[in-house]
């Protein structure tokens, strides 16, 4: 049977019914990665026997009448989260060949309720890039056009869904990571408050700022994946321990005497004319679903570009003194002593990226200039944040675009990195206010997908699933698939 | 110290806390085990590993900070201190840097002169130890992670001291306070108690402070001594040549007694601090800082001072008995079983203390608990015994863990009191011996201790020497 128009709770009860095992549909993820990855190239691991043994035993469970919502999913998450046993590279290769002895908290959730780990994806280095061109796997291509990337960092957690591969992902968003790439390649990406999801055993770039979240081709999916791997975890000192609502229960409350605002500071000259449609076709469908649209204002998002790329990095250059050489990793011994042997294990294992963003993080931490960089970025985090919180006064949530353009080409970014980091303008702020968001597709430009931003107030996920749910009861673009 | 300079020293001591768990996971803390055996992804700092900070470790630096009169910060940050070093596995020590949670603290100190000093302490601050590096020669170097993580206070001093006496004096009471309150073992030669000095010179009335050079490696009291000595010299010497002390860090090096410049590696580094986005603040209220304080137990200098009001005991006494937690304990128990307190003093100062020595026993397991004791100190107050048979007493009551009576019955040792039994070997004495007889009433008085000794062999220990004394120079002047 075709799965591909079916949710994973139509599949659950189709497992359930009887009218398909689990091993059938992981057999038929595992073909279609077979029969695309080549191009994609958005796995970087695929474990083909694990996950259909695993499937046999899940297929078992539903036989027993047991098991819960995820039980025989197959899934597949980015390659940040540790698994253990399956080689987790971090999209680099100082960790090309690290196997981690401990899962990931969100995974292991995942697993316990039964999801199938068809492998792992690719993605940006160390989570840093907005078109998964900073690969040490090399580039993931978007299933819409194979010419162009799919956003970053979680490129493979979007571009997997897209091309049919896997029927839910998980990314992390530390700027814009699961949204983009969601919006580049036409599924959904939720990137959860600050908190929600608990960070342990991810591989860690900005601590202050990522997130887990999942990718799905529908809402729904979404929700029930954030569902599952939310929740307090005492190995997390930042998770935070606040009930998590059944998001699924309430996913059909619709948008009626809701108040969407739409900040000014977003809708800005530069943002492509197709994304402006797009945008506003969506805020009309909202106002004829009874919502009231008004304007708001965010003034300091000017700002957040600059004070993300100070933060960012100057925890990551902390975060990743790790990668040293010492005890796991790629070592380059070479000639000479200690410090060599970190200078050459560093300069052969890191990508460009990386390196340009510890050397940035480094020097913003430096004595004589933190309080200038590091110091002022923080302030302009607090000032950033306050803006939202003042905006949530006045609204239940936000709505902006997630991307300025659509997918942009292979190439056309790599040279100038600003160009790339400016991609991210309407996903950062999120990030540095903490507060949740999501991305949804509403449009497309010349067969490439558009992607709506709905960002919610902290820890109320709950009304942005239900906001891009109404929306989707409305319209098609989740149901259009590329051809590939 | 020195006659054409002043010296200025402050100390830098890491404290290391005898919490059952590392700062930031659940493993153990338990010394000498087999490398790498007690680590986890945590304390290995495997990617993705996330720190849980262990709130034991907040109240053991609640309780250094109550007891060297610290502020106690309602709120503080942990920061992370970066470096690279194969013994820190994340390229970066959690520390504490810009909110440390204890400050402005000071300790009354002793000078040589038996004046009192205070010394400021600036702040203590939590953080976290790094491995152990063990070379092997030819073959490279390992890594042991089982330090790692485990939970450190450092306590920096104002730069008050001004002899190596003073940094000792210093020192000495930290320590003493720190085990006193169960936080440390304060084992130096395993490093639970490390010292670094940070060491200047000034010509007299200068107010700006000299270049200072930082002392590292010293782990006993004896060597600070000498490192400081040395480093006084040394920077002395420097300095009346015309020369210039550089800011640097100097190993202490054992053998030699010598400080030797470590340049080059240590120098200028940047660590740059900044606060840890892994850890949240910690937050401590006033009701936690007062439930530590009500817990506090009675510190060494207060116990001293109580020691020579309440049981007026000389000012020597009260020092020992109260330098060690265990020590007073042992002593009061005895105290309030006895109500002598310079006698129970003499035997705790005297028998005990020789005794745990002699058979490396400590005190905490002392075979002799303070009830037993007590009833040996009786004996001697009721003249059943004399001081002198009480310590062979003392010895068998040692081995055997019997009770004094027991062991003055069965060894038929108790003390003649009876005059007239006495008056007997008196008798016999004055007889065999009638040239010292003759001397002692010719002027020579200081035979009284021979005839005492001779009465006292005779009666195998047991006559009163009191009565003795009496009956003797009764006889003699007769």
């Amino acid at each position: 049977m075709s799965f591909s128009q079916m949710s994973i709770r139509q599949l659950q009860q189709a497992l359930r019914d009887g009218k398909t095992s689990s091993v059938a549909l992981t057999q038929a993820c595992l073909e279609r990665i077979a029969a695309t990855d080549e191009q994609i190239n958005a796995f970087v691991t695929v474990c083909g026997d694990e996950a259909l043994a695993a499937a046999a035993e899940a297929d078992r469970q539903i036989a027993a009448g047991q098991g819960g919502p995820l039980t025989g999913i197959p899934i597949a998450v980015k390659d940040i989260f540790n698994t253990a046993g399956v080689r987790t590279s971090c999209g680099s290769r100082i960790l090309e060949n690290y196997i981690a002895p401990y899962d990931a908290t969100a995974f292991a959730r995942l697993r316990e309720q039964g999801a199938i780990l068809l492998g792992k994806l690719n993605m940006d280095e160390f989570a840093m890039g907005s078109s998964n061109e900073n690969s040490a796997n090399g580039p993931v291509r978007n299933p819409w056009d194979l010419e162009r990337v799919p956003g970053g960092s979680s490129g493979g957690s979007a571009a997997a869904l897209a091309s049919g591969q896997a029927l839910a992902t998980l990314g992390t968003d530390t700027g814009g990571s699961i949204r983009q790439p969601a919006s580049f390649c036409g599924v959904v990406g939720v990137k959860p408050t600050y908190g929600r999801v608990s960070r342990y055993g991810v591989i860690a770039y900005a601590s202050s700022l990522d997130q887990v979240g999942p990718l799905a081709r529908c809402v729904e999916d979404a929700a029930l994946m954030l569902g599952a791997v939310a929740g307090y975890d005492p190995a997390d000192s930042t998770s935070v321990d606040c009930p998590v609502p059944d998001y699924l229960a309430s996913l059909e409350a619709g948008v009626k005497g809701k108040k969407i605002g739409l900040p000014r500071e977003y809708f800005i000259a530069g943002l492509d004319p197709a994304v402006k449609q797009a945008v506003e076709a969506a805020i009309e469908i909202y106002r004829n679903l009874g919502a009231e649209i008004v304007e708001v204002s965010l003034p300091h998002t000017d700002y957040a570009v600059a004070c993300y790329y100070l933060i960012a990095t100057a925890e990551a250059s902390s975060n990743l003194a790790r990668y040293d050489g010492v005890r796991f990793g790629v070592r380059h011994q070479g000639e000479g002593g200690l410090v060599q042997m970190y200078e050459q294990s560093r300069a052969a294992g890191f990508g460009d990226e990386v390196k340009r963003r510890i050397m940035l993080g480094t020097y913003a931490l430096s004595s004589g200039y933190y309080d200038a960089y590091y110091l002022k970025a923080q302030k302009v985090r607090t000032l950033i944040r306050d803006d939202f919180l003042k905006a949530f006064e006045q609204v239940d949530l936000l709505l902006t675009p997630v991307s300025p353009t659509a997918a942009f080409k292979l190439g056309e970014k790599t040279a100038d990195p600003l160009q790339m980091y400016l991609s991210d303008i309407f996903t950062i702020p999120v990030n540095l206010a903490g507060t949740c968001a999501l991305s949804l597709p509403c449009g497309q430009d010349s067969e490439l997908p558009i992607g709506l931003q709905l960002i919610g107030k902290p820890f109320d996920e709950a009304t942005i699933l239900q906001a891009a749910r109404a929306f989707e009861a409305e319209t098609e673009w989740h149901k259009k698939t590329p051809n590939i | 110290m020195h006659p054409r300079y002043e010296v200025v020293i402050g100390l830098e001591v890491h404290v290391q806390l005898t919490t059952k768990t590392k700062i930031f996971c659940g493993c153990s803390t338990a010394f000498g085990q087999q490398p790498n055996s007690q680590t986890c992804p945590v304390c290995l700092g495997l990617p993705g590993a996330l720190p849980v900070f262990n709130r034991q470790v907040a109240e053991y630096a609640i309780r250094a900070g109550l007891a060297t009169n610290c502020q106690i910060a309602p709120r503080s940050i942990f920061a992370r201190k970066n470096y690279f070093y194969p013994d820190l596995p994340k390229g970066y020590q959690i520390s504490q840097f810009e909110l440390p949670i204890c400050e402005h603290g000071w300790l009354d100190i002793d000078k040589q002169d038996g004046e009192r000093k205070r010394i400021g302490i600036t702040r203590i601050h939590m953080e976290e130890d790094a491995g152990k590096l063990l070379h092997d020669g030819s073959r490279g170097s390992r890594v042991d992670l089982n330090r790692a993580c485990t939970p450190l206070l450092e306590v920096v001093s104002e730069p008050d001291m001004s002899s190596a006496d003073e940094a000792i004096e210093y020192l000495k009471q930290l320590h003493q306070i720190v085990v006193y309150l169960g936080i440390c073992d304060g084992n130096l030669e395993e490093g639970s108690f490390r010292c670094d000095a940070n060491v200047s010179l000034r010509p007299f009335g200068q107010t700006k402070l000299g270049t200072r050079a930082e002392l590292k490696n010293i782990n006993s009291f004896r060597f600070v001594k000498q490192a400081i000595e040395y480093e006084v010299e040394r920077q002395a010497d420097l300095l009346g040549d015309g020369g210039t002390v550089v800011q640097e860090t100097r190993l202490f090096d054992a053998d030699s007694g010598l400080t030797l410049s470590m340049r080059g590696k240590e120098e200028a580094h940047d660590y740059r601090y900044f606060p840890d986005p892994d850890l949240v603040p910690l937050v401590v209220d006033e009701n936690w800082i007062e439930e530590v304080r009500a817990a506090l137990p009675e510190l060494p200098e207060a116990k001293r001072q109580r020691y020579i009001e309440q049981f007026e005991l000389p000012e020597y006494d009260a020092g020992v008995l109260s330098a060690e937690r265990a020590l007073a304990e042992y002593f009061e128990a005895l105290v309030g079983l006895h109500d002598q307190p310079k006698v129970c003093s003499n035997w705790v100062m005297g028998e005990v203390l020789r005794a745990l020595k002699e058979n490396e026993v400590a005190i905490s397991d002392c075979p002799l608990p303070p009830a037993l004791l007590a009833g040996l100190l009786k004996r001697i107050d009721d003249n059943t015994i004399s001081n002198k048979i009480a310590k062979k007493v003392f010895e068998a009551m040692w081995q055997s863990g019997d009770e004094a009576d027991t062991i003055i019955e069965k060894q038929g040792l108790k003390q003649v009191t009876d005059t007239g039994a006495i008056e007997t070997l008196i008798d016999e004495v004055l007889k065999a011996n009638p040239q010292q007889v003759a001397d002692y009433r010719g002027g020579k008085e200081k035979l009284i201790g021979f005839f005492v000794g001779q009465v006292m062999q005779k009666s195998r220990g047991k006559a009163n020497p009191g009565v003795v004394n009496q009956l003797l120079k009764q006889k003699l002047a007769g």
